[in-house]
């Protein structure tokens, strides 16, 4: 059999099942609303929205991996420019660019211009300090520690807070050796 | 309960004329979209979040919130779908549009049967429910949406993700000026219904 072939972003998002991505929007925009009355302060809010995130990203990381084909990326410049190109797009159907890289190659910025998660969105006064879009710094660190890369995943600038694009910066913190979670005889 | 009349759904939107199918095609085809898997991902986390973390202990409450963030959803895409539309003149009209163009906004499919007494209350099923095809099933335990069974926690989990969809009913048929108790019943796999009971 011929070896699998890398898939585009744009290829894999072609073919995958899609839906409205208002009732997306609207869906996460409620789930916020409600996480700020039931937890009052916004930086719980902030902490549970990074949880959900990263409880998604080590279940969507399967997904990425059987659907793109990706080989093992040679560094992290490679790893980031994957997320960027084919890992955005195939899920959220944008692309983010890759810059502000670090002289170590370790740390980098993600830019998003575009942003399904905050569609009709606008932040009251009431807000200040929430992250809205924490759950897909959740979701990078997540997926990425499933693929042996502890990260610290924050953001730099925010649209919702008047900055001119998203940007998630991203600094992998170490890389685990792979280790088998199982013992031959279980 | 005496649901009698069954609507033949399907049926009627082929009568429509050309021109709004067309121009609602154009919208669709620009509208955005993401993938499944958000969607899906984005459900789960709901039910995990509020259910084991936030209120693990208190089930009721869990499942009021979840319910609360599917109302605001129900609420505002109604709002949105139907700004361009005149006013439904009965309680049947509005819950034609829900079984209909709300529906098919949402799941790319029509609601397949709807039932009603005549008096008030609607059955809405949709015969393969796409939020519930993930979900695996015992077919010894009958569930219904609102049945608490504290043995069987995979029902329970099950009926957590019905509360959902339920509020968005809820919540859709709410900014139509129609205040009303939505339930579900599963006891059908795939197949789902939404039970509408309208408050007079």
């Amino acid at each position: 059999m011929a070896p699998a072939v890398p898939r585009s972003g744009d290829a894999i998002f072609a073919n995958v099942e899609r839906v409205n991505a208002e009732l997306f929007t609207l869906t996460y925009g409620a789930i916020v609303r409600q996480l700020l009355t039931d937890l009052e302060e916004v930086e719980e809010v902030n902490k549970q929205l990074d949880q959900m995130g990263y409880n998604i990203g080590i279940r969507l990381i399967d997904e990425f991996l059987a659907k793109s084909n990706v080989t093992r990326c040679v560094d992290f410049r490679e790893t980031a420019e994957v997320i960027a190109k084919v890992g955005f797009k195939m899920f959220l159907g944008v692309t983010a660019s890759v810059t502000n890289w670090d002289v170590e190659g370790t740390c980098c910025s993600l830019i998003l211009e575009d942003n399904p998660l905050v569609d009709f969105v606008e932040l009251p006064d009431t807000c200040q300090g929430l992250y809205y879009c924490n759950i897909l710094s959740g979701v990078v660190r997540g997926a990425l520690e499933m693929v042996s890369m502890k990260t610290e995943v924050t953001w730099v600038r925010d649209m919702l807070r008047g900055d001119d694009a998203f940007e998630l910066q991203v600094k992998l913190l170490k890389q685990v050796p792979e280790e088998y979670p199982y013992k031959d005889d279980e | 309960m005496g649901l009698t009349k069954d609507h033949q759904i399907a049926g009627e939107t082929r009568n429509r004329s050309s021109l709004p199918d067309t121009a609602k095609n154009a919208v669709t085809a620009m509208a955005r979209e993401v993938s499944e898997s958000c969607l899906d991902s984005l459900l789960t986390e709901i039910v995990s979040s509020y259910c084991n973390v936030l209120y693990a202990t208190k089930p009721e409450l869990a499942a009021r919130r979840i319910e609360a963030i599917g109302y605001h959803v129900g609420h505002q895409l109604s709002e949105r779908y139907t700004m361009e539309r005149p006013r439904f003149n009965d309680h049947l009209e509005a819950i034609k549009f829900i079984c209909k163009d709300f529906w098919s906004e949402l799941f790319k499919k029509q609601i397949d049967n709807l039932k009603t007494n005549h008096r008030g209350t609607f059955v809405l099923q949709d015969d393969k429910f796409a939020w519930l095809s993930r979900v695996s099933r015992d077919p010894s335990t009958e569930i219904s949406g609102s049945a608490k069974d504290p043995e069987n926690k995979a029902a329970e989990s099950t009926s957590m993700h019905l509360y959902f969809p339920c509020g968005i009913i809820r919540g859709a048929l709410s900014n139509l000026g129609i205040p009303c108790a939505v339930s579900a019943d599963i006891s059908n796999l795939p197949a789902c219904s939404f039970v509408i009971r309208i408050k007079v």
